[in-house]
């Protein structure tokens, strides 16, 4: 297959765009859940996929001093212990840190929100070290999708970013299904549209907030296990930017609507791979900032949302 | 066997105990368990097993003492928890550790000792009522603390520079008082402001030569526009929209300062910025360049370099004080009166005929000005700015004072500022755990009193006769 370099360049930005894109999107779901369903931006979110790298990180290391070597069951053990322990911290930060504001003034629980994600961030640099951590890449090799012999450009495609798309893509399908056809999704959805008519019904209110800051934890937990396979650097100040990237994603996809943060993420992702590929590098974070402002000033219901109409 | 009334006041204690415990141990395991380390073969694992362990046992015995004083025990528990508390500092081999269990102690015996004694509990629960008298008289006796401070023999350079950097912290907080308490707005990007002005004072004295005084009403200026353009499309948005927006204009211009390199110096920042001068008739040096004059020989006095630290000093008061003015004013002008209309009820007010955009934007470019005066002050007193000092944290930090001490409270903007800035500047030792223990204090006062320590806030206008 013939590409021209322009054309090659373009599709080597696709795929790096899509990889990251599904990583957003797996971060956005989580808030886009909780605003969806108690109406307030999680904003510890970020901190808790900045947990999830770490604790993938740890499990990573501790697998590598044992001397395990089986890439596929690594890979499970990494993602069992990532998600499950970060779903105990999501848990627990709903618990401890919103539960209690549920009914408080609009801003209560942003503010406490903020609180736990500054908590996080220096708990995590006391505890863990304010040093940046490094692992061996892990799943190396790619396919070269079209060769770029004599100094020409090579579009290649890694087995790990490959891993990362059908992984995310089937997650999402899951939970899509999840959403659509459980009796849990059932509540979930039932909670987003009335709090109060849903207790009415006989829904354990507190159990499927509980349980949403649980899912939303976990698709964290996977975001960050796999950020930390990609780029195999990680500190504890990167939940800050991805929290915000995500954020925007659900924005954009049209907050509290699922399949608005799915594509909210990828095209977040691909925004960002296209501006560093083709403007500024160095004003990625300013031109998805810009977006996030100019989305919530001209469509506030985002690209898949509904308006809210606000009831006097 | 057990009687009903044990089962109630130890059971249900001991199991909420043991969970809470159990929760600890899952979350703590392998974060603090479980540290990584660098080395020259990559990371490895440096177990901490005993400190996990330690956690998740100090929270069980904190959830269940707290459980067994709430079934109706708290003064024993209030006994224990005091005495633990007084002896874990001497008692513990890791300094540390003892400091964090007499805290939890503190924590315990507070509680139990609110549950021991309801009288004083229903008074506290209410927010802490200082008698009118004592409120009305503080800010006055504060104030007068405040100005003869630097003269007294008490105070040294390194308290003095703590004062003025509580002060910076202090009008800060007011200004941000403006949007968050008065037009009861979320700013998360408050810092921008701070950073425009900072930015407007270095490059406009080094460029042109202006003086801190020609200099400091451009920065504001400069403030105030750029408050009024982001802040023109954005007004429109629900509370939590505009609090995310704001954290992305403060964000984009940090970004900005480290990108545009030509004009800010990039992540190297601006150094020697020109110092002070006494209202531009003399300098604070030994030897004036030629042509300038002197401080000390302006008022005949030997040279001191404690001077010029004392002048800012005084500066940086009388520009808070003008900022609480500025607000203990305009709470009784229409426009005040506006911005708190809308805060509290934004239908009612614009169908009253309120124009909730302008009248916004008023409030929230004023506070941008305030917030570029504090950040050309910020300049001149360091000499040096760099994006560094204009990260998110710093509006966080300026939030988290507004929202500890009372949301619209002035007097509780002063005392946050001296907990959260002056007491760890104090006490170096707990410098890295300020950022730590000020998440939690955010989390547990939006808990506990969601609307701040000091919630003495009249409102500005009474109807008729309260009676």
């Amino acid at each position: 297959m013939q590409v021209p370099p322009p054309m090659a360049y373009f599709l080597q930005q696709l795929i790096n765009g899509l990889v990251l894109g599904s990583i957003y999107g797996l971060i956005a779901i989580g808030y886009t859940m909780v605003y969806g369903i108690v109406g307030m931006i999680n904003f510890a979110h970020g901190e808790i996929y900045m947990l999830g790298a770490f604790l993938a990180l740890i499990a990573f290391v501790a697998l590598s001093a044992i001397g395990l070597s089986s890439v596929p069951i690594t890979l499970v053990i990494v993602l069992v212990v990532s998600v499950t322990f970060t779903a105990a911290w999501g848990w627990t930060v709903e618990r401890v840190a919103y539960r209690p504001l549920r009914n408080s003034p609009r801003l209560a629980p942003l503010i406490s929100a903020i609180g736990v994600s500054i908590f996080l961030q220096n708990f995590v640099q006391l505890t863990q070290g304010a040093r940046s951590k490094a692992i061996q890449p892990f799943l190396r090799g790619g396919v070269t999708l079209y060769g770029g012999g004599d100094g020409a450009f090579a579009v290649t495609v890694s087995w790990l970013q490959i891993f990362i798309v059908v992984f995310t893509t089937v997650l999402m399908i899951g939970f899509t299904l999840l959403i659509a056809r459980t009796s849990l999704g059932r509540a979930q959805r039932a909670c987003s549209q009335d709090l109060k008519m849903a207790s009415l019904l006989g829904i354990d209110v507190d159990k499927t907030i509980s349980t949403t800051f649980v899912i939303g934890a976990a698709l964290a937990a996977v975001a960050g296990m796999l950020v930390t396979l990609y780029y195999g650097v990680i500190d504890f100040f990167i939940g800050f930017l991805a929290g915000i990237k995500a954020f925007t994603a659900a924005v954009l996809g049209g907050i509290g609507s699922l399949p608005g943060a799915m594509l909210g993420g990828l095209l977040i992702g691909l925004i960002e791979a296209f501006w560093s590929g083709y403007a500024a590098a160095e004003y990625k974070d300013v031109a998805v900032y810009g977006i996030l402002v100019l989305v919530l000033t001209v469509r506030p219901q985002g690209l898949l949302g509904r308006p809210a109409i606000e009831k006097v | 066997m057990l009687t009903k009334a044990s089962r109630t006041t130890f059971l249900v204690p001991l199991r909420d105990g043991v969970l809470a415990g159990l929760v600890a141990l899952v979350l703590a395991f392998p974060i603090v368990g479980l540290p990584t380390s660098e080395t020259a073969h990559g990371l490895v694992l440096r177990p901490r097993i005993p400190e996990a362990i330690a956690f998740a046992v100090a929270v069980f015995l904190g959830r269940f003492a707290l459980g067994v004083a709430e079934a109706g025990k708290p003064r024993p528990i209030l006994l224990i928890a005091l005495l633990v508390a007084i002896a874990a500092p001497f008692a513990s081999a890791a300094p540390e550790f003892g400091a964090a269990l007499a805290i939890g102690g503190l924590f315990v015996a507070l509680r139990s000792a609110l549950l021991a004694f309801p009288g004083v509990a229903g008074r506290i629960s209410g927010g802490i009522r200082v008698p009118p008298v004592a409120i009305k008289r503080a800010p006055l006796v504060l104030l007068l603390l405040l100005v003869v401070l630097p003269l007294t023999p008490v105070i040294d350079r390194r308290l003095l520079d703590i004062a003025v950097l509580v002060l910076t912290y202090v009008m800060l907080g007011w200004g941000l008082n403006i949007t968050v308490g008065l037009a009861g707005l979320l700013d998360l990007g408050y810092v921008a402001f701070f950073a425009i002005g900072a930015y407007a004072y270095a490059l406009l004295s080094l460029t042109a030569g202006l003086s801190f005084w020609g200099a400091l009403p451009i920065a504001g200026l400069c403030a105030a526009a750029a408050g009024l353009i982001v802040g023109g499309p954005i007004l429109r948005l629900r509370g939590d929209y505009f609090a995310i927006v704001t954290l992305g204009f403060g964000e984009i211009v940090r970004l900005v300062a480290i990108n545009w390199s030509s004009l800010t110096g990039g992540s190297q920042g601006i150094a020697q910025i020109p110092r002070i001068s006494f209202f531009g008739l003399a300098d604070f040096t030994a030897t004036p360049d030629p042509g300038r004059r002197a401080f000390h020989e302006l008022f005949g006095i030997s040279f001191d370099p404690a001077h010029r630290q004392i002048f800012i000093f005084y500066v940086i008061l009388a520009l808070a004080l003008a900022v609480n003015a500025f607000i203990a004013r305009s709470r009784k002008l229409p426009l005040g009166r506006a911005w708190e209309a809308l805060r509290e009820d934004e239908i009612a007010a614009q169908s009253l005929g309120l124009n909730l955009q302008r009248i916004r934007l008023s409030a929230y470019a004023i506070a941008a000005a305030w917030g570029g005066f504090a950040g050309a002050f910020f300049a001149v007193r360091q000499g040096f700015i760099s994006p560094e000092s204009f990260s998110f944290l710093e509006s966080a930090v300026i939030l988290a004072i507004v929202v500890l001490g009372g949301v619209g409270s002035q007097l509780g903007v002063v005392l946050a500022a001296i907990v959260m800035i002056g007491v760890p500047e104090l006490v170096r030792q707990l410098a890295e755990y300020r950022m730590l223990a000020f998440g939690v204090a955010m989390v547990a006062i939006m808990v506990w009193r969601p609307s701040g320590l000091i919630s003495r806030r009249e409102p500005s206008i009474r109807l008729g006769d309260a009676t």
